[in-house]
């Protein structure tokens, strides 16, 4: 009786093993900020094609460190990877679709986007060197605005993320003191405030905390209606968060001069631009180790240039300024040869 | 080993006797060959999984020797790392929660198997078992958007009103002015705030209840009836059958499931990583926020690279020692029990 | 004198009582809230898409082909788990009483437990993963095997323990009894012991079961996940959890519903499981007198 299960069971794993053979299947791991959009593009990718693209987000430094072991056929990491890294690995990367970072707050009164920071304060408050929303230099930004005289409570990302990465980048273009202390990267150890694990954690604590701050992906601000904060840009202006000020900071950030598009785009000069503006970098190897796969992968990420932006646009993404777009197919054209 | 044959059974039944003996024994030994290579394997995989730990941690540990087990930095900018915070945290949250969970989890077995009527047994262990089912990713969920406010609302202010020297209601307490040092176990830089050590113990508790009830019940039952039945009918009450009887006879099965319980708690992720905070500051506070191990591995794994990566590799290899001692002290203090009941 | 000391004990005695009727009641108010909570967050949506639809279409879709994988997942795991483990198990209890090897492997078992899923997931990934991926050239990288096999190793220990404590709980006597009719020590183990012990080691099962249907982190760098359907365990394979997970961080509020959702599936599907098995294994009870 029991053998005989066995031998079922047998016969039907072997039938299973039999039926790898399918369309081309791509895989893509790394980043968990493009995952939606990703995912949302493979499905239609697939209706057209056939061909199925599966990306999973496990971060992106395991997605770099996946690409090198060459167990997918590409990675995406919110961090440009150093100019000796892509040589020595053999990689390439340019970068997919651009979104913003905006700080939040929880302050009774205040409506989204009526309160003012500027980069300096910002850094300030994550130092925990202003410790007060009564603070005279908030108030100065903010003439006419009552704002609560209620203590600060900085709430950071506990876990490793690319959003920290850009966040910690831009204090430590604006703020010297921020530079030397603390740096940037996708975990550091903070001066200040308590920890929330991803995008959900943060905003779930700047929701039950009175009179604290944080900083989340825009779609997140957007979609759970938490408040935001307006900031002041390179340029000296105020700008509220948008696909406008994103595009902005994407159309202005100087790409000509990056090699491998390896520039974080954050504190961009523009009038408009939003100065915690972010990108996530598609990689892959220059010279390809399997080369249907990478032709399909190239396939895909042209359609998703081409064609994929309205889809990008309703899930909050901003996408790439024309002129960048046209770089990264020069790019794929004089570093990608098949 | 069936030396009794006598001489006058017929030679064939004797030939086929020793035939089926032969066969038997050789079964025998096949089958305990069997036996223990699939408990080596057991060994194996731990041998297998340690070792790995420790070859990806090597880097961690030759940067930083013994310095590392001391040093409550964890600073991914600059690079230098210590596993003090994060062994701590996993041994104080795995400690909250068997002070919970080993109650509750005895009083649920002695009900299901003493007190409740029969045809309550059944959907009230499956539904406690069911416990053990839910995911522990929702654990974390559940504890980040309804358990830790609720602990912020109700729980933390009077714990900090009774223990600690800066109660939300500013009167200290008798206690608190009494007793040295109880404060320092009580105090919270963010008393609003329900993220923290004490929070991520009561929900490990939660989560090894389950794990802890349903061996307990399942050994309780395998006492023998006439056991119990005789200390009932010399007058004996329900709770004296099962603290003099039932408990006795199954001790070391008992300790064994809280063992199930304590292991799931000190290597328990997601739960974790969502409630505990993840901050990486030394203090001695159970209200103050934190972190373990297993969560510090989840949460930095994805975006670590070099020396970071191999600092997590290491921490994971302290995993293992923590346990080993735990599990090392847990078996001393039964052996002294068991000397010292005399059996 | 004797009078005060009944009431005593019959006070000690009620209030033990309580206390145990208070303890159940803690256990079933948790379960009921966070139960609530999963449904009352995950009621809309439960559709039908939620079983038919997959999760590369995200709002539109469903979590059919990550029911799927966790299915092929769980099954892979248990069946590589089950007969190693009890067989180690059984191992422990009755073979080892005279050897060193015993008392090590039962204290190694108990260090396995604790380990942090995602490091023996990583171990399995450097064992399964990366060899497959030089020996099929790629063909085979991350895979429904490699992803049972990682929670075969957390299911292990669990049901290591739990079949060593059940047999040990057997009475010697009706060993001696056995032993005594000349049947042989395997006969005895298997159709004897094994049987006597089987409810408490389908406990251990399911208790196994039930931890790695709900594991996250040990399937990321082996099974990988997938937002499309397979039904080939050498195929990247995606599971409840981790899709669980995914939408619990995603921005979209829609999103994080069927997140709920299928948290509350999981949960439902792990009731019903060991329901079932319940049901199947406890018809013939044998007890120990």
């Amino acid at each position: 009786m029991f053998t005989r299960k066995l031998c079922i069971a047998a016969l039907v794993a072997a039938s299973l093993f039999g039926m790898s053979a399918q369309a081309t299947d791509i895989t893509g791991a790394g980043s968990s900020f493009v995952y939606p959009v990703l995912s949302k593009w493979s499905a239609t990718y697939a209706e057209k094609t056939g061909n199925k693209l599966n990306y999973q987000s496990v971060g992106s430094g395991a997605g770099i460190a996946q690409i090198k072991e060459g167990t997918i056929d590409f990675g995406a990491s919110d961090a440009p990877m150093s100019a000796e890294d892509l040589t020595k690995f053999g990689l390439g990367q340019f970068p997919s679709v651009v979104g913003g970072i905006v700080p939040v707050v929880n302050l009774q009164g205040i409506a989204a986007g009526q309160l003012k920071l500027d980069g300096k304060i910002l850094a300030d408050i994550y130092l925990g060197k202003v410790a007060r929303w009564s603070d005279p230099a908030i108030a100065a930004l903010n003439p006419g605005v009552k704002i609560p005289d209620v203590k600060i409570t900085v709430v950071h990302r506990s876990d490793g993320s690319g959003t920290s990465f850009n966040f910690t980048n831009y204090l430590s273009k604006v703020s010297p003191e921020w530079a030397s202390k603390v740096k940037f990267g996708t975990a550091v150890e903070w001066p200040a405030g308590v920890g929330g694990k991803g995008n959900e954690g943060v905003s779930q604590y700047v929701r039950q905390i009175p009179g604290s701050i944080g900083y989340v992906e825009y779609a997140y601000a957007k979609k759970n209606a938490i408040s935001y904060a307006q900031m002041q840009n390179a340029a000296g202006k105020w700008v509220e968060p948008s696909a406008e000020t994103f595009a902005a900071a994407a159309a202005t950030a100087d790409w000509k001069s990056a090699k491998d598009f390896n520039l974080i785009m954050t504190n961009a000069p523009g009038d408009q631009a939003w100065p915690i503006t972010a990108t996530t970098w598609i990689i892959m190897y220059k010279k390809s180790k399997n080369a249907s796969h990478t032709k399909v992968a190239f396939d895909f990420f042209k359609w998703s240039l081409e064609n994929g932006q309205p889809q990008a646009a309703s899930l909050d993404y901003v996408p790439l300024p024309a002129p960048l777009v046209q770089q990264i197919e020069a790019y794929w054209a004089a570093e990608y040869k098949n | 080993m069936h030396a009794t044959v006598s001489s006058n059974v017929p030679t064939t039944a004797r030939a086929e006797e020793a035939a089926r003996n032969a066969r038997d024994t050789r079964n025998d030994r096949l089958f305990a060959g069997l036996l223990k290579a699939c408990a080596l394997l057991v060994l194996i995989a731990l041998i297998g999984a340690a070792t790995s730990t420790l070859w990806l941690g090597r880097d961690a540990f030759a940067t930083f020797g013994w310095g590392f087990l001391t040093s409550s930095a964890w600073d991914p900018t600059n690079n230098q790392y210590g596993a003090l915070v994060p062994v701590m945290g996993t041994v104080l949250t795995a400690l909250i929660a068997l002070v919970f969970a080993v109650p509750v989890s005895f009083g649920i077995a002695l009900f299901l198997t003493e007190i409740a009527p029969n045809w309550l047994r059944g959907p009230v262990s499956s539904a406690i078992e069911l416990l053990a089912g839910i995911p522990s990713i929702i654990y974390g969920m559940w504890g980040l958007f309804i358990f830790a406010p609720f602990v912020a609302t109700t729980i933390k202010p009077w714990l900090m009103n009774h223990f600690s020297a800066d109660p939300p209601d500013g009167q200290v307490s008798w206690l608190v002015q009494h007793v040295p040092f109880i404060a320092k176990f009580f105090s919270s830089e963010y008393p609003f705030f329900g993220a923290g050590i004490f929070t991520a113990g009561l929900v490990l508790a939660v989560m090894i209840i389950p794990f802890i009830s349903s061996v307990m019940r399942e050994v309780f039952q395998t006492v023998p009836t006439r056991l119990k039945e005789s200390a009932y009918a010399l007058g004996s009450s329900t709770w004296e059958v099962v603290w003099d009887i039932v408990v006795p006879y199954t001790r070391t099965a008992v300790i064994g499931g809280i063992f199930l319980g304590l292991g799931r708690a000190l290597g328990e992720t997601m739960a974790v990583a969502f409630v505990i905070g993840n901050t990486f500051k030394f203090t001695p506070s159970i209200l103050e926020t934190g972190s373990t191990i297993a969560s510090t591995i989840a949460n930095q794994f994805g975006e670590a690279e070099g020396l970071q990566k191999s600092a997590l590799m290491a921490i994971a290899f302290l995993l293992f020692v923590v346990t080993f001692i735990v599990l090392l002290i847990a078996r001393l203090m039964l052996r002294r029990l068991a000397t010292k009941e005399g059996s | 004198m004797s009078a005060s000391l009944y009431t005593t004990r019959r006070i000690k005695n009620v209030l033990a009582m309580i206390l145990s009727v208070a303890a159940t009641g803690i256990g079933l108010l948790f379960l009921a809230w966070i139960l609530w909570e999963t449904l009352s967050q995950g009621i809309a949506g439960l559709k039908p898409a939620l079983f038919t639809k997959i999760t590369a279409y995200r709002e539109e879709g469903g979590l059919a082909n990550a029911m799927v994988g966790s299915l092929i997942l769980n099954v892979i795991g248990i069946l590589i788990a089950t007969p190693i483990g009890v067989m180690a198990g059984t191992w422990l209890a009755e073979y080892s009483r005279r050897s060193r090897l015993g008392p090590t492997i039962r204290f190694l078992n108990d260090i396995l437990l604790s380990a942090p899923s995602i490091v023996l997931g990583l171990f399995v990934y450097t064992i399964i993963v990366l060899p497959s991926q030089w020996l099929t050239n790629g063909d085979v990288t991350f895979s429904g095997i490699a992803g049972g096999i990682a929670l075969a190793l957390i299911a292990l220990p669990v049901i290591v323990r739990t079949t060593d404590e059940m047999l040990r709980l057997v009475p010697g006597t009706l060993r001696e009894a056995a032993l005594s009719l000349g049947v042989p020590q395997w006969k005895l183990t298997v159709q004897i012991l094994i049987r006597a012990a089987r409810s408490g080691i389908v406990t251990g099962v399911l208790l196994a079961l039930a931890r790695i249907s709900g594991e996250t982190a040990p399937l990321l760098l082996t099974a990988f996940g997938n937002n499309f359907m397979t039904f080939n365990p050498l195929d990247k394979m995606p599971s409840l959890p981790q899709v669980i997970y995914d939408y619990t961080k995603d921005p979209s509020p829609d999103i994080n519903t069927l997140a709920w959702a299928g948290a509350f599936v999981l949960t439902m599907f792990v009731l019903a499981l060991s329901l079932v098995a319940r049901f199947v294994f406890s018809r013939s009870k044998v007890s120990h007198d």
